[in-house]
């Protein structure tokens, strides 16, 4: 689906803007919006382009950058740090070699930290693209990350 | 039996989307009962049973409803899923484990109060539930639970939903409202609230999805029978998440009046490996953290009140004495840090300095000027922000600094000798 | 009516006032940062809480409306903690080297501060090294000293509608910043400098251009002429305390002498000028069923609003220059002819109310093949105060001199320039009075006056009914273009300013510009037309002269070599 076909399904309403935004988004492979488009869609909606920027620039899932296939969210809140004894975080940066913030090499995996994903009963959590994993110890972690690569999961 | 399971009593029954089970688990019945009922009668009804607000405000549900119903204009409804606050779940396990019940009880406000369109806005982190919520809704629509002429009456209410793109502050019920018309979430200046001025400039309706979900009850079996539940402060049933350091972390449902206690030890089993507890946050990142002489507390509002605070959406994050209260305390504040919408001076620049003097009690670098700075800027912020979000943060530095002093003072003196 | 008690004073309000306008109505002083006259609240910067008993949170008092039986203290012990400790966190995040900032003593932010008794600040400084933008002639942001009250937003949104400046992000790394992060530029800014009108400390400012007249001045191998614009001369006053409700003109062409200038001239002049060849266009266009309505062209902010945004009513557009670019063009030909000197020796400062007058002065069109400009700077109303402050300028002292001919004779219709209508009501006395050959009975068009948002007037000419309208602010530009562009404009001539009130509410202003101020303004404008023996441009001696000499005739070849330009869509 390209931008013209998600600007129709959303009958070019201004309200909409943040659905569209998403829908492009998760349209591509890399997950992110470009400034060109940013402008087509501020043309199509007759807001100003400053405003999208506004809206692009406010919300932590939309994104200017391009990033990796895998977009690896891990939850850094309080639920989870108490449950979390083998450190998520840093698991998944030495498996991947990869700091928190970053891309991979390959464009694969980006590593990211997110607020509570709503789980804290099966703390700890992460999320892969709109896939949450819970209860993670560090062999769960690991082998996810695994699967992954092997495309097992995806 | 601590718990007693009224909205969460079709909770594993049915797979979440078919509507004729939901139907067989008695689903409608109070949909059907509000469509033989005036709009002021359900009002009363609501009135009756004392039910408030479950988002963490508290605030009676019957006065929103009864002001939306004195409007003349078009009216919408808003369900406030955007459930970010750390230690929630409740709303994601209504959503995903009963859905057609909060479809039911959105349907019943919307009658009441007159509204024909209604939004449920959920959180962009929540995948499943909005997957759920766009198949049911759907389904409802094609079975004539949503639409036009809904149960071949003359009301009509569709309903949709939007998703968020990764912001708390949109919780905040202005905020919501912000990006529901397809703007940043910055909370707008009040008054006019939402049932005077809301979505598009039109009153509207906006409630928690726990409240909408405790409507088909009270309109089932009544206002008076509702309010015979709870404590002398709160009718009904509550849900808690509880999480942190207990053996079973889970979703509850008790009446208000259960003390936080019982909840721990019997539903939660205790601590796992029996470690003592240290404290308890209550309410999530925005909650009071209370020491273990404090948690034969009700679960209701009322007893909260000392904290300046609510009890919040439900939740108790249990926590052991493995843990540093400064590393918790700075994990809560560095949350609102990042989720600051940068509007007001206070919250935008209050919370990075929050930051930065937790962090020097992290590292006993603290000296007493910086126990002073942290504490009149936390009651600062409290005191002067423009949203819920910078009114509430400080309450884990608040709290500790009230009931955790000595931890303060210790961690000081440490320095001191250093 | 509501009782409230505040500071243990009980008083009557009305109920629709917000406890602010309460305590103002009564003398009662609460400080305000983000709070502006004509703006919207947006009680973002949080110092004018206050307490109300009963109540533990401290709620902001332009925002909160008063009930009857309110307690309020407006300076209790934890607001004033409140106040200071918010004061020391908007410092924090502030570049406050406040010796090397033209807002030094001028400043909202520092007189707070002075205000609070703070003196010093318990938070880290968390303010980055930002890039200042000054990549365009007209504006410079620099981000490090921005307290993000929103100010400029607001007004770059509400009243402009051109939507460039906006919050970005949040937290506090929250930025306010045109799309992308992107520069100003002519693709976007109309350089209106609205924003810089109101920030409270110097995060917007006109791009300093003091030191290059400086510079020139105390070159002896340059002729320096300045030109002052109508909407200069009565505001300035309002930065000097002794010029205070005087019309300062024969002070301010005094002090000009004494900064050094070689020629003191007066942008009325060539206002006078426009009168002749807009209104002679105007006729031109109605007699030969030309392209109507015509629209004004003195505005720089609104032509380049029109090229960026409305492209497709370029032609509407007269083709006359600005009376600033008209003055250059004048100088650097006509007054280099009569006084024998190459266009390189001649140095044309303009002052002017306005920012986007610098971009305009830049334009290719008012530049030679050499690369030498009809205007060489442009000064704002502010960069003059601030070379008179530089000189020490003392106006008790100073005596009254008249502008230098030939460009100092004017009339009373040129004045009105700086004022919204003005343009309007100097070409309605013109053209009227040409095409019916007869006087007018009454030279004051009052329908054109005023600060209505859009003003209409029509009247009967030679048995034709003319309709006029005149708008000020881009934001209500937007309904009379959408008129054109749907062929439902029922006008015939249409002035429009970018500025709220005019050239008198410009960009570049005193700071404080409000309706309070632009209506002094504005009727100070009327008096000076009302005082003058001409009142009508084509009554202009001098300019009559200056045709006979020289022009000829209003849109001869040479009126149009020199006095028309030309527009173009980006």
């Amino acid at each position: 689906m390209n931008l013209q076909k998600i600007l129709e399904k959303h009958a070019f309403q201004k309200d909409h803007l943040i659905e569209i935004l998403i829908d492009l988004q998760n349209e591509k492979t890399y997950k992110f919006v470009t400034e060109e488009e940013v402008s087509l869609i501020a043309d199509a909606l007759k807001v100003p382009v400053s405003h999208v920027c506004g809206v692009m620039s406010f919300y932590t899932l939309l994104s200017f950058d391009e990033r990796g296939k895998y977009i690896i969210q891990v939850c850094k809140d309080v639920p989870c740090y108490l449950n979390d004894d083998f450190n998520v975080l840093t698991t998944i940066e030495k498996a991947l070699d990869i700091s928190c913030g970053d891309t991979s090499k390959d464009q694969f995996f980006t590593l990211e930290q997110t607020a509570c994903l709503g789980c804290c009963d099966e703390a700890p959590a992460m999320r892969i693209n709109n896939k949450v994993y819970t209860k993670l110890t560090k062999a769960k972690v690991l082998r996810i990350l695994e699967e992954y690569k092997e495309g097992i999961l995806c | 039996m601590l718990e007693k399971r009224i909205l969460t009593q079709r909770f594993n029954k049915y797979d979440g989307l078919s509507i004729r089970q939901y139907i067989d688990l008695d689903g409608f019945k109070a949909l059907e009962k509000a469509f033989s009922m005036s709009s002021q009668q359900i009002i009363e009804e609501i009135k009756l049973s004392q039910l408030t607000g479950r988002g963490g405000a508290g605030f009676p549900t019957y006065i929103k409803m009864q002001a939306m119903l004195n409007e003349t204009r078009d009216k919408y409804l808003v369900c406030n899923a955007d459930e970010g606050e750390p230690g929630h779940f409740k709303d994601r396990h209504l959503i995903e484990k009963d859905p057609y019940q909060l479809i039911e009880g959105m349907v019943i406000s919307a009658y009441a109060v007159g509204a024909n369109k209604g939004y449920i806005y959920v959180r962009g982190e929540y995948n499943n539930a909005i997957q759920q919520l766009e198949k049911t809704i759907k389904i409802a629509t094609t079975k004539g639970y949503l639409g036009n002429h809904i149960c071949d009456s003359d009301f009509s209410f569709e309903l949709v939903v939007r998703r968020g793109a990764g912001a708390y502050v949109c919780g905040e019920e202005f905020a919501l409202m912000e990006s529901i018309e397809g703007k940043p979430g910055r909370t707008r200046v009040k008054p006019p609230f939402p049932t005077e001025k809301g979505i598009f400039d039109y009153p509207t309706l906006i409630n928690n999805v726990e409240t909408f979900c405790n409507l088909p009850t009270i309109i089932e079996h009544g206002g008076e029978h509702y309010s015979t539940i709870g404590s002398n402060h709160a009718k009904g049933t509550k849900l808690i998440c509880l999480s942190g350091n207990v053996k079973h972390k889970g979703l509850y449902e008790v009446p208000y009046g259960t003390s936080i206690n019982d909840v721990i030890s019997e539903l939660g089993g205790g601590t796992a490996n029996d470690i003592p507890i240290q404290m308890v946050q209550i309410g999530g990142a925005c909650g009071p953290i209370i020491p273990p002489r404090l948690l034969n507390m009700d679960i209701d509002n009322e007893a909260f009140e000392i904290f300046d605070a609510k009890m919040g959406a439900g939740a108790i994050i249990v926590i052991d004495e493995n843990y540093d209260l400064f590393e918790i305390v700075l994990r809560n504040m560095q949350f609102f840090l990042h989720e600051s919408c940068g509007k007001c001076a206070p919250c935008r620049e209050g919370h990075i300095q929050i930051v930065k003097l937790l962090q020097k009690f992290v590292n006993y670098q603290a000296t007493h000027k910086d126990y002073v700075s942290l504490q009149s800027l936390a009651e600062v912020i409290h005191t002067t922000t423009l949203c819920g979000l910078g009114q509430t943060s400080p309450t884990s530095v608040i709290s500790t600094m009230t009931y955790f002093k000595e931890a303060y003072d210790k961690r000081i003196n440490q320095q001191n000798k250093e | 009516m509501a009782t409230i008690t505040m500071n243990n004073q009980q008083l009557e309000v009305t109920n629709e006032m917000t406890i602010l306008e309460a305590a103002k109505a009564h003398n009662i002083n609460i400080p305000t940062l983000c709070h502006y006259p004509d703006l919207a609240i947006n009680s973002d910067c949080r110092i004018c809480v206050v307490e109300i008993e009963g109540k533990r949170m401290l709620p902001t008092s332009c925002s909160t409306p008063v009930q009857d039986g309110m307690v309020i203290y407006t300076n209790s012990p934890r607001v004033l903690q409140a106040r200071k400790t918010i004061t020391e966190l908007m410092l924090s995040s502030h570049d406050a080297n406040c010796t090397a900032c033209t807002r030094n003593m001028r400043c909202e932010l520092q007189t707070l501060s002075k205000n609070l008794g703070i003196d010093i600040n318990r938070f880290e400084p968390t303010y980055k090294d930002l890039p200042i933008d000054d990549n365009n002639p007209s504006l410079v942001r620099n981000m490090n000293r921005c307290i993000k009250c929103g100010r400029c937003v607001d007004v770059c949104k509400t009243v402009q509608g051109v939507h460039v400046l906006e919050r970005m992000g949040r937290s506090n790394e929250m930025m306010i910043a045109p799309a992308f992060n992107q520069s100003l530029n002519n693709l976007i800014c109309t350089y209106c400098g609205q924003c810089a009108n109101v920030c409270p400390v110097g995060a917007i400012m006109e791009k300093d251009d003091t030191d290059l007249v400086w510079e020139n001045l105390h070159n002896p191998k340059k002729r320096t002429l300045v030109q002052v614009a109508p909407a200069v001369r009565v505001a300035i006053g309002e930065s000097f305390h002794s010029l205070d409700d005087t019309v300062p003109i024969g002070k301010l062409v005094s002090a000009l002498k004494h900064l050094g200038f070689d020629e003191v001239y007066d942008t009325n002049f060539t206002a006078d000028l426009t009168i002749m060849e807009e209104g002679n266009e105007l006729i031109y266009r109605i007699q030969n069923d030309d392209v109507l309505p015509m629209m004004t062209s003195c505005c720089p902010g609104w032509i380049n609003y029109v090229e960026q945004h409305h492209s497709d009513i370029l032609k509407h557009i007269s083709s006359c220059k600005s009376p600033q670019q008209m003055f250059g063009a004048l100088a650097k030909n006509y007054y280099k002819e009569q006084e024998n000197l190459n266009k390189e020796d001649i140095f044309v400062v303009s002052i002017m109310p306005c920012t986007a007058k610098k971009y305009e002065a830049k334009r290719e069109e008012f530049t030679d093949q050499y690369d030498n400009p009809d205007v060489d700077v442009v000064l704002t109303t502010r960069e003059l105060e601030k070379m008179f402050r530089q000189m020490g300028v003392d106006f008790d002292q100073l005596d009254n001199r008249d502008f230098d001919e030939p460009f100092g004779m004017t009339s009373g219709a040129a004045q009105l320039f700086g004022a919204s209508g003005g343009v309007m009501e100097a070409a309605l006395r013109t053209v009227t009075e040409v095409l019916s050959g007869k006087p007018l009975k009454s030279l004051d068009f009052s329908a054109v006056r005023g600060m209505d948002g859009i003003k209409e007037a029509s009247f009967n000419l030679k048995g034709q009914e003319i309709k006029v309208a005149v708008s000020h602010s881009l934001s209500n530009a937007e309904q009379l273009i959408q008129g054109i562009k749907d062929g439902t404009s029922p006008y015939t001539f249409i002035e429009i300013m970018a500025c709220p009130g005019g050239c008198i509410g410009g960009g570049g202003q005193p700071y404080g510009t409000d309706s309070a101020s632009r209506l002094k303004r504005m009727e100070t404008t009327y008096r000076v037309d009302l005082e003058k023996d001409i009142r009508k441009s084509h009554d202009n001696p001098a300019i009559k002269t200056l045709y006979d000499n020289y022009l000829q005739k209003p849109l001869s070849e040479l009126s149009h070599h020199l006095l028309h330009t030309r527009y173009y869509p980006r």
